[in-house]
């Protein structure tokens, strides 16, 4: 039933994993969490169009946890933004695709890599929608580390206080950053308990299973005159089974050997 | 200067609906003409100057000009990388005003004192960098910055500011204004404080000695021309700002010299030392404390022309 998000999940993290290979880089645990949200996302709930990237009706998408921009990159050439030929110009020189996000890649809104930046830019663009009464909505996902940030908190308050129900975040709550478990760090606990107080409409979904995804982004808003925030129970490094939940998959690269069995594991050829 | 900055704003929102004001809770007895004028856009966000600017960055994203605005170094040094990564490097158009350069807030602390604030926005590429001497050049400049389609970092001086300006001028950013001129020596300040350098320059006179005197109101882009032309034709550079030695005006000024291999002309820094100033007392107090009031800059010009 839900096969063409699991088709596309299982390509991104594949392109993840590659690319992460490829570039010698970091962060693959932070990209293969997010992949199921951003399957369902791009099937369908964002109105966005490869052929008009900046066309003015279209939804926002802002990845706040930039250095998962791969994620983003992956699913974006998955929906034909740009050829897939650029995925493996990731982190090389001369290459198309940075490793953190980056505007200048189509599809991407906008550009972070610094935590806690996302949402109160996220926050500006709703309110202009409002102010010209556009209906699109402004989405935002966040991390565990986006939430150490005193600026995404700032965000929270002011969105809860202007009423902005265009306004969707959806926190990848994936429980590890870069050092360490997020309990061990700053323990944010029932994150829904936190942030609604200051006005806004939270659900907790398992950010790994399709159908309460696809059920969560078909209710928006859940409350009139109140921003969401989906917190999305997910695990870090999902699919891989040597990455998941462990604290060094924000920051190991993936050697050839990893990558052939990642590749097994996700029951995709090489 | 504040005041006047204000009205302007409001002259120029009632014709341009793409102005909107992101505030951090300051600005009290003077936003709130705009505030009443155009509630729709218009945003007090508390005091939360990064979430202000990435607010103002979200708006001015989508085709608008986003004006943040508060005391000295809160709309800017609290909220740098919001500015450094949101606003300059998507080149957003979002005007960012400070009420108070230098040490304008005097007895207020060094809390409310911008002093290193040229030095540290005029490295942000995209970021234009204006500092108005006087009402006039406060009204010019906010109309030139919202002519600018991009960041313009827009340094405000306080209230009770007078005229420099007593001619007719013509005010383009990026060039600069000769507001006397002379061939012995040349003055370039930025902002308010040439006040002191114009009582100066006007004591000298009286003396035999003409000074140039140069509103260098916009510092990044410098006006290369004007400064190259001051050491062809003058000899002698003394540049006058409030702000830290380290990396303003003056630097800047010497910069373009060097770079042009102009280094035969005799050339002297005015400046707050580098000190993080906790004397308390007003803003001429401090000045004159610091050796920037107008008997010291024209100590200085006579020594260089001597």
């Amino acid at each position: 039933m839900y096969e063409q998000y699991h088709e596309l999940a299982t390509k991104v993290r594949a392109h993840c994993c590659r690319m992460v290979h490829l570039g010698k880089s970091g962060h693959i645990g932070s990209m293969l969490s997010a992949a199921d949200i951003m399957a369902v996302l791009y099937s369908g709930v964002l109105n966005v169009d490869p052929q008009q990237p900046r066309k003015e009706d279209r939804d926002r998408f802002i990845l706040s946890k930039g250095h998962a921009g791969a994620v983003v990159y992956a699913t974006l050439a998955e929906k034909g933004f740009f050829p897939r030929e650029w995925l493996d110009t990731y982190y090389q020189d001369d290459g198309k695709l940075m490793g953190h996000i980056s505007h200048y890649v189509p599809g991407v809104e906008f550009s972070t890599g610094s935590l806690g930046h996302g949402l109160p830019v996220a926050v500006g663009m709703a309110l202009d929608a409002r102010h010209r009464g556009r209906t699109h909505r402004v989405f935002c996902m966040l991390s565990d580390g986006d939430m150490n940030e005193g600026s995404t908190w700032e965000a929270i308050m002011f969105a809860g206080q202007h009423h902005l129900d265009s306004l969707v975040c959806i926190l990848d709550y994936n429980r590890i950053q870069a050092l360490g478990f997020s309990k061990d760090i700053l323990d944010l606990g029932d994150v829904s308990s936190r942030v609604a107080p200051f006005g806004w409409a939270c659900r907790t979904v398992d950010g790994h299973d399709y159908g309460q995804l696809e059920e969560a982004f078909a209710q928006l808003p859940y409350e009139r005159n109140m921003p969401t925030m989906i917190v999305a129970n997910t695990i870090k490094g999902k699919g891989v089974s040597f990455f998941e939940n462990m604290v060094h998959s924000h920051y190991w690269h993936v050697t050839k050997e990893e990558l052939q069995k990642a590749y097994e594991e996700l029951g995709v050829e090489a | 200067m504040r005041k006047i900055f204000n009205e302007t704003l409001l002259k120029i929102a009632e014709k341009d609906e793409r102005i909107h004001m992101v505030l951090a809770d300051i600005g009290y007895g003077e936003i709130e003409g705009f505030a009443r004028r155009f509630p729709d856009r218009y945003y007090n966000c508390g005091v939360m100057e990064q979430n202000m600017t990435g607010v103002a960055c979200g708006i001015a994203m989508e085709g608008n000009i986003a004006i943040t605005y508060s005391i000295a170094n809160f709309p800017t040094l609290r909220c740098l990388e919001q500015i450094r990564n949101d606003v300059c490097y998507h080149n957003a158009n979002v005007k960012i005003v400070i009420i108070g350069g230098g040490v304008s807030y005097g007895p207020l602390g060094i809390s409310h004192h911008s002093t290193e604030d040229i030095a540290i926005l005029r490295a942000l590429p995209n970021l234009l960098v204006v500092a108005p001497c006087d009402p006039q050049e406060a009204e010019a400049a906010t109309y030139a910055m919202i002519e600018h389609d991009g960041p313009v970092y827009y340094r405000c001086g306080y209230k009770g500011e007078k005229d420099i300006h007593h001619r007719p001028f013509h005010f383009e950013l990026g060039k600069a204004i000769t507001v006397e001129d002379g061939d012995d020596c040349t003055i370039i300040f930025a902002g308010p404080i040439g006040l002191e350098a114009q009582k100066a320059v006007e004591a000298v006179c009286e003396q035999g000695i003409h000074c140039r005197l140069i509103s260098m109101h916009t510092i990044k882009p410098i006006d290369k021309d004007a400064i190259l032309r001051a050491a062809r034709e003058t000899g002698r550079i003394i540049t006058v700002e409030e702000h830290n030695l380290s990396g303003g005006l003056g630097s800047a000024v010497a910069e373009v010299l060097a770079d042009e291999g102009c280094l035969n002309i005799r050339f002297k820094r005015m400046a707050l030392p580098d000190v993080n100033v906790h004397e308390v007392g007003s803003q001429q107090w401090l000045r004159e404390l610091y050796h920037l009031g107008a008997a010291d800059i024209a100590e200085e010009i006579r020594k260089i022309c001597k």
